[in-house]
């Protein structure tokens, strides 16, 4: 699986581990929520890169007060069709104000990029023989926004009133 | 009407383009049928029985007379000439090829239209009173708020993936004509005690297998908070709405679920967080917008009561035209006129592309250029001189488009059933068709009075069964069409489901049965009750006997 994080792909960094997985003493880990609840004080303490895989079962409010000790938080789309991480997405960037990477993963389908960038995605695995131009084409589709969404662009209705009207 | 400034325009543009390249990487099989599903799906387009559906949206029913033209061109070069207006005041071409679809939808944003949003697990066209901003009975108008919650709602980048598709309908005025109470969300726009204006939050209504009145989640809420009480709402159905079962994710499912008070909560927690955030409307936004709505150059007229009345003495076919079709307006000297697309043995709701051209010019000639499209499948110019109406009438005759019926038994919401639909069990046109025949042959249209039938195919109701006065429902029992009647639906301020009269009928003793139930009702009416209230009077029983046990048998119709 590819990852694309700013448009580029890169090689994922980060070893995946379940709850039937012995930690590593070094390494980036992607651990589960069981796991990084089971083994919170041991993985709060450690210097290396650390994130944590919710399902779209799991609200990130259980993971709220961890933000600070999060490098990556990796939310699942099981199918395309469920949209829940969208508005997870918007809770963690604008309600919990995590600044770090926040990666798509599972059915993450080229059409649907945008919208994720929008929310506050920024890394994908996207299941495609070419995500750089996938990701060109699906994130340029679109110059004008109706919505703010913690992504900071500007959208329509500041444009039209300009910044300084705003309120 | 709102007219798109540069930022909507580029928006559709792109849009267009947008799905020009999703439709050849389909045609190209770089993305699968199931893949491209969602997608040609959030751009109206069905796949169905005979061919694709197109579903264009007209934003809260307002449409120019040059859309309508454009409309027209479309029905003639993609469709086979034809447009079929719907319940959710769209309108849909049913003979549609895909590899045309790209071009219509540049076709489209060359006078202002999409089809963003017409189908898809997403918000849906908004629907508003037709009358809004005319009606006489009208406490605030809507339109400007339906605009600021269209243009939230395009792509909205959290809310496209919902767990069912979401129907929003708003009303500024006491009689309800935009059935708010089985929508999503309905919002009604009215005064508190203190006189400021504001919207009441009905949520969790709905038709489908599972019919249900929403609840008033919210008595009154400031206009400007709308949008964040909008997207309050949404958070809470998309994170907590069912996903498991296609037939158990709509919201009214989850409100019904937690209870509506669980489910306010959760809103005002919610809602709480976002409330003060740039969701706000500022005065610069709604300024703007309201600037589309200013009423148009009305002239300094009175009204013509005296004049018409003579009119309509001599002339009695103009008069019963006038009693059905025509409704008070707000301003002295003018008046609403409704376009009934209901002739008898016609398509309801479905217009031809040459009527469309003629009715655009009626529109231009009559009513500033512009119409809407009624809930009930009709369409109506809302601003026509009182002096006009006898001149417009003769014109509205040489088309055919004269059908004095509104609200009346021939004026029939159907859906397409089965004639196009993938889903249906049963053909609803062909029952509208005979009852249009039927009641207007035994000339009892007028004496009947306000009488609201609506025919769904299947159980999805998108013929709005369950709250017509009768409803019809199409069902399958053996490989064979049977219809199931309802009585006592109702779609306005005092919304309420329709009651299973008994057994399913074959579709030929159908028109028997609603005579028999037509009779019962004017046999026991008393002064000038209308049917709902006979039937809240008496209750269901009279009319069970009436249809399955009549006392004359002879009068079966086979
Ligand atoms: C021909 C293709 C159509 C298909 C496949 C279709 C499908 C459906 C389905 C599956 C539902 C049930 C949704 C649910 O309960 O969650 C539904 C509801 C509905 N549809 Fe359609 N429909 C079609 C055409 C129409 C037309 C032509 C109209 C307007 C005349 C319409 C208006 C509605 C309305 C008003 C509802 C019920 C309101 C609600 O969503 O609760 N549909 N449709
Ligand atoms: S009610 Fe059923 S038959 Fe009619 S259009 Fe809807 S899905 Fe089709």
């Amino acid at each position: 699986m590819l990852l694309t994080k700013k448009h580029q792909n890169t090689v994922d960094s980060y070893i995946r581990i379940g709850p039937d997985d012995s930690l590593p003493a070094e390494g980036a880990l992607l651990v589960t929520l069981a796991v990084w609840q089971d083994h919170w004080e041991r993985l709060v303490r450690r210097q290396e890169l650390i994130g944590v895989q919710l399902t779209s079962d799991e609200h990130p409010e259980i993971i709220s007060d961890d933000i600070d000790h999060l490098d990556l938080i990796a939310l699942e789309f099981p199918t395309f069709r469920d949209g829940r991480a969208y508005s997870y997405a918007r809770l963690i960037r604008e309600r919990y104000g995590f600044t770090g990477e926040l990666r798509a993963v599972g059915d993450v389908l080229l059409e649907q990029l945008h919208y994720m960038e929008r929310v506050g995605f920024n890394s994908f695995e996207i299941n495609s023989s070419d995500p750089e131009t996938d990701f060109e084409i699906a994130s340029n589709d679109f110059t004008v926004w109706y919505q703010a969404s913690g992504d900071q662009r500007r959208i329509a209705t500041m444009l039209r009133l300009g910044e300084k009207d705003r309120g | 009407m709102y007219r798109y400034d540069e930022f909507d325009q580029t928006l559709i543009n792109e849009r267009a383009i947008q799905f020009r390249r999703q439709i050849a990487r389909r045609l190209a099989g770089d993305i699968d049928e199931d893949q491209f599903k969602p997608l040609r799906l959030m751009n109206g387009l069905y796949l169905q029985l005979h061919a694709y559906m197109l579903r264009i949206n007209v934003p809260y029913g307002c449409l120019s007379a040059n859309q309508l033209r454009r409309l027209a061109h479309i029905a003639r070069r993609y469709d086979k000439g034809f447009g079929h207006f719907t319940t959710r005041q769209n309108i849909q071409f049913n003979w549609i090829s895909l590899t045309d679809a790209a071009d219509i939808m540049v076709e489209l944003a060359e006078v202002q239209m999409n089809t963003i949003q017409s189908s898809g697990n997403c918000v849906r066209n908004i629907t508003a009173d037709h009358y809004a901003g005319r009606a006489r009975d009208e406490i605030e108008d809507p339109r400007v708020w339906c605009e600021l919650l269209r243009q939230y709602s395009v792509l909205h980048p959290e809310f496209s993936y919902l767990p069912r598709k979401f129907k929003l309908a708003l009303t500024g005025s006491p009689h309800d004509r935009a059935a708010v109470a089985v929508h999503d969300i309905g919002l009604r726009l009215h005064h508190d005690i203190r006189g400021r204006p504001g919207f009441e939050v009905i949520v969790g209504g709905g038709q489908g297998r599972t019919p249900v009145i929403g609840n008033t989640i919210r008595q009154w809420i400031e206009p400007r908070h709308v949008i964040s009480y909008v997207e309050a709402i949404l958070r809470i159905y998309n994170l907590y709405g069912r996903r498991d079962n296609i037939f158990k994710a709509r919201i009214k499912i989850l409100v019904n679920a937690i209870g509506a008070d669980k489910f306010r909560k959760l809103v005002d927690t919610e809602w709480e967080q976002i409330r003060d955030t740039d969701l706000q409307v500022s005065t610069a936004e709604f300024e703007r917008i309201n600037a589309h709505f200013l009423p148009p150059d009305y002239e300094n007229l009175t009204d013509q009561d005296d004049e018409l009345a003579t009119i309509r003495t001599q002339e009695p076919a103009f008069d019963a035209w006038m009693c059905s079709n025509v409704a008070g307006h707000k301003v002295p000297g003018y008046a609403i006129v409704n376009i009934s697309l209901k002739a008898p043995g016609r398509i309801p709701g479905d217009i031809s592309a040459n009527k469309m051209e003629h009715v655009a010019e009626l529109a231009d000639q009559f009513s500033f250029g512009e119409l809407r499209v009624n809930h009930r499948q009709n369409l109506t110019f809302v601003d026509v001189r009182q002096v006009d109406l006898h001149c417009l009438w003769k014109q509205l005759v040489a088309l055919e488009l004269a059908t004095a019926n509104i609200g009346l038994a021939s004026d029939i919401i159907t859906c397409p059933g089965l004639d196009y639909c993938s889903l249906a069990n049963a053909r609803s046109i062909p029952i509208a068709q005979d009852l249009g025949l039927h009641f207007t042959n035994s000339g009892k249209l007028q004496q009947v009075g306000n009488l609201t039938i609506n025919i769904s195919g299947c159980v999805n109701a998108c013929g709005h069964h369950h709250v017509g006065n009768i409803g019809i429902l199409g069902v399958n029992k053996r490989g064979k069409e049977y219809f199931q009647l309802t009585l006592g639906g109702s779609a306005d301020e005092h919304a309420s489901l329709g009651i299973r009269l008994g057994r399913g009928l074959p579709r030929a003793e159908v028109p028997g049965a609603i005579e028999r139930i037509v009779d019962t009702y004017l046999a026991t009416r008393l002064d000038s009750e209308t049917f709902l209230s006979t039937y809240e009077r008496i209750g269901i029983e009279p009319f069970r006997k009436a249809v399955y046990d009549p006392v004359n048998p002879s009068r079966r119709v086979a």
